[in-house]
């Protein structure tokens, strides 16, 4: 079984997503390393890009800056193998289309894979061109994780009926950030994936609280947490390990206990 | 063009998932649309009736002869309503908007020029209009955002990334994500993911369509050369198209090289870019080794823009269309010179190609024509070109 799918095995699953390098790769690893501990099912990894545009002010303003700080796609490999000793469950990378494809396409995936990456999400390839970077993805073992939108509608059966990994369901409309209250029929959308694929479906976007977290996952296999965690480690910088760790414990049982 | 949106390898649809179906719906309206008698009849009317279409194709005779070699004929979409080349496709746009019964149209800005389009539209179709405008280009184009305020457009300053236009399009693009039911995104160049850099072009080749009938009854026979700055490339793409079958006509694409080409100071994306993927395309971008997107500079805010569209990659690609490097310094001596020999202000990002054609011509014999296309008029452009030359000035 892939760890992919067995963090989903039997539970709903708790995704966290970090985005290295903010405020260091050394407190990024860190904070992966608690949210292990912490309860996390899997992690996605975002490599911070210099124009997110699906991306709310939160991710935002920490990918501008780990930039700053001046991370590189090269260091998070680094970062990526010296997390595989001591982590266990799925790491997927979350990331931009021009990073990937401007690092040499086959290069990276290489270089992922043999760092222990488990799969790939780029919110600006949709199922269209999905096809240039999923052949590469296959010959390096990683699974191109494909995203749902409240938009889709009559593209949802035929995005599902392709997935791999798990499915992303993006739960409104709009970029990532905290968001009061979530209106889509989420439910709707995930009995349309069950009809297509075994695959795993997991809502992000906008979930900040373990009601929130606890909701989302009921109605699918798991929730995804973002912009609520970057802002806490915006906030406590070099001192943000704990807290995060703290958070994710939160999230992570109110979506264990369901 | 090849399937999918695609000019070659440029091109496509690399954009969330969340906008997927709003480019299909708008590819599934221009199809309809764009042969369409009734919607053609009243775009024309609109061109001509508004927009005051078509625009003059004017022989620079002193020009010509103060610099010797070709005839240079200049295209004065300076004259348009609202002063550029932009009104064309605001225009097009605008109306299929209305046609899809959208009632809010989005734009994003660098110059301003193409912003004061989209309120003009906007003001003329009842609808509602909010621009995004870096913040640094909000001061360096002040007046054009009082323009776009008093058309009774909202102006929204960016202020992420480098404040200038593409990060404008990016937040133009976020806007759209979170509202697309009644809301057009009114992109202003041939960019962005397919279908834009098609339905831009379409509704800007409306240029060369008049230049090729103005140049032949002008001259009896095609011109040597077709001149315009690019940027993202619209006002180029639609002076080039009707002249793309054409080998004997070259096509010359003039980019804002800002301090030069071999500084870090430049948005010269053909000469100093390579391939990439950003904002829904693939195409060239001026990136790090890392792709990440690089801080461009020019004095025009009109082509400060580290990508270029997609088509324009592929004519480059397939050596149809040349793509030279212009300085700032080259650019506001071209602003100086045709102002004092031709009685024209041009735009900053026009004085781009007509600092070329001042080179280009005097290689040519007297009978043969150049076009050059003045996309916009300079009035914008006065007090940042006297900052430039040590003046301060106030508006």
């Amino acid at each position: 079984m892939s760890r992919i799918k067995e963090a989903f095995a039997g539970k709903k699953a708790f995704i966290p997503f970090i985005t290295c390098g903010d405020p260091n790769l050394k407190v990024t690893e860190q904070i992966v390393l608690n949210a292990v501990k912490a309860g996390a099912d899997l992690i996605e990894l975002g490599i911070p890009f210099s124009d997110p545009t699906a991306e709310g002010p939160v991710i935002m303003e920490a990918d501008e800056r780990a930039l700053n700080g001046g991370v590189t796609t090269n260091q998070i490999f680094e970062l990526v193998r010296s997390l595989r000793k001591a982590v266990a469950i799925p790491l997927v990378f979350m990331t931009y289309a021009n990073v990937v494809y401007s690092y040499g396409s086959e290069k990276f995936m290489k270089q992922a894979s043999e760092a222990g990456i488990d799969g790939l999400i780029l919110p600006d390839v949709p199922f269209e061109e999905k096809e240039e970077f999923r052949s590469v993805c296959h010959r390096y073992g990683i699974d191109l994780i494909s995203m749902i939108a409240p938009t889709s509608e009559g593209r949802i059966a035929r995005i599902a009926r392709e997935a791999e990994g798990f499915l992303y369901i993006v739960s409104s409309l709009g970029v990532t950030g905290v968001r009061s209250a979530i209106t889509s029929d989420i439910g709707g959308m995930v009995k349309i994936v069950r009809e297509n694929t075994d695959v795993p479906c997991a809502v992000g976007f906008g979930i900040s609280t373990p009601e929130q977290a606890a909701a989302m996952a009921s109605l699918s296999d798991g929730a995804i947490v973002g912009s609520a965690i970057v802002k806490l480690i915006g906030q406590y910088g070099e001192a943000a390990a704990e807290p995060a760790a703290v958070f994710i414990r939160t999230m992570a049982d109110a979506v264990h206990s369901l | 063009m090849t399937e999918h949106g695609r000019f070659g390898i440029h091109g496509g649809q690399y954009i969330p998932e969340t906008l997927m179906n709003a480019v299909i719906e708008l590819e599934d309206a221009y199809n309809r649309y764009k042969d369409d008698p009734e919607f053609n009849r009243e775009l024309t009317d609109l061109f001509n009736q508004y927009a005051g279409r078509p625009s003059r194709l004017y022989y620079a005779k002193r020009m010509s002869e103060d610099l010797g070699g070709a005839r240079i004929y200049l295209k004065r979409e300076d004259l348009n309503h609202t002063g550029a080349h932009k009104i064309n496709n605001v225009l097009g746009q605008a109306l299929l908007a209305k046609k899809m019964g959208k009632t809010r149209l989005i734009a994003e800005t660098g110059a301003g020029q193409h912003g004061v389009a989209t309120a003009t539209a906007a003001a003329l179709f009842g609808m509602e209009c909010v621009v995004f405008m870096g913040e640094e280009d909000t001061r360096r184009q002040a007046l054009n955002v009082y323009k776009m305020k008093l058309l009774g457009a909202e102006v929204i300053p960016v202020t992420t990334g480098t404040a200038t236009l593409k990060d404008a399009v990016s937040q133009a693009m976020r806007e759209w994500t979170s509202r697309i039911s009644d809301t057009h995104y009114c992109l202003g160049s041939v960019m962005g993911p397919h279908p834009f850099p098609t339905i831009v072009r379409d509704f800007q080749a409306v240029i060369s369509k008049e230049i090729r009938e103005q140049i032949l009854e002008a001259e009896g026979k095609l011109p040597a050369a077709v001149i315009a700055c690019v940027g993202g490339g619209s006002n180029a793409i639609g002076s080039f198209y009707h002249f793309i079958d054409d080998s004997e006509v070259k096509l010359i694409g003039c980019e804002a090289a800002g301090r030069g080409i071999d500084t870090f100071e430049t948005a010269a994306t053909i000469n100093t870019g390579r391939l990439g993927i950003f904002h829904g395309m693939k195409s060239y971008f001026c990136q790090d080794a890392y792709g990440q997107i690089a801080p461009v500079y020019s004095i025009s805010a009109g082509l400060d823009y580290p990508g270029i569209g997609p088509e324009h990659a592929y004519l480059h690609d397939i050596g149809r269309a040349d793509y030279v490097p212009v300085t700032d310094e080259e650019a506001v001596e071209a602003f100086e010179y045709v102002s004092r020999t031709e009685g024209i202000i041009p735009a900053i990002e026009s004085a781009h190609a007509l600092a070329y054609a001042m080179k280009y011509a005097p290689t040519l014999s007297g009978d043969q024509s150049i076009v050059v296309t003045v996309s916009g008029r300079g009035d914008k452009d006065c007090v940042s070109v006297a900052r430039y030359r040590g003046e301060e000035i106030s508006e």
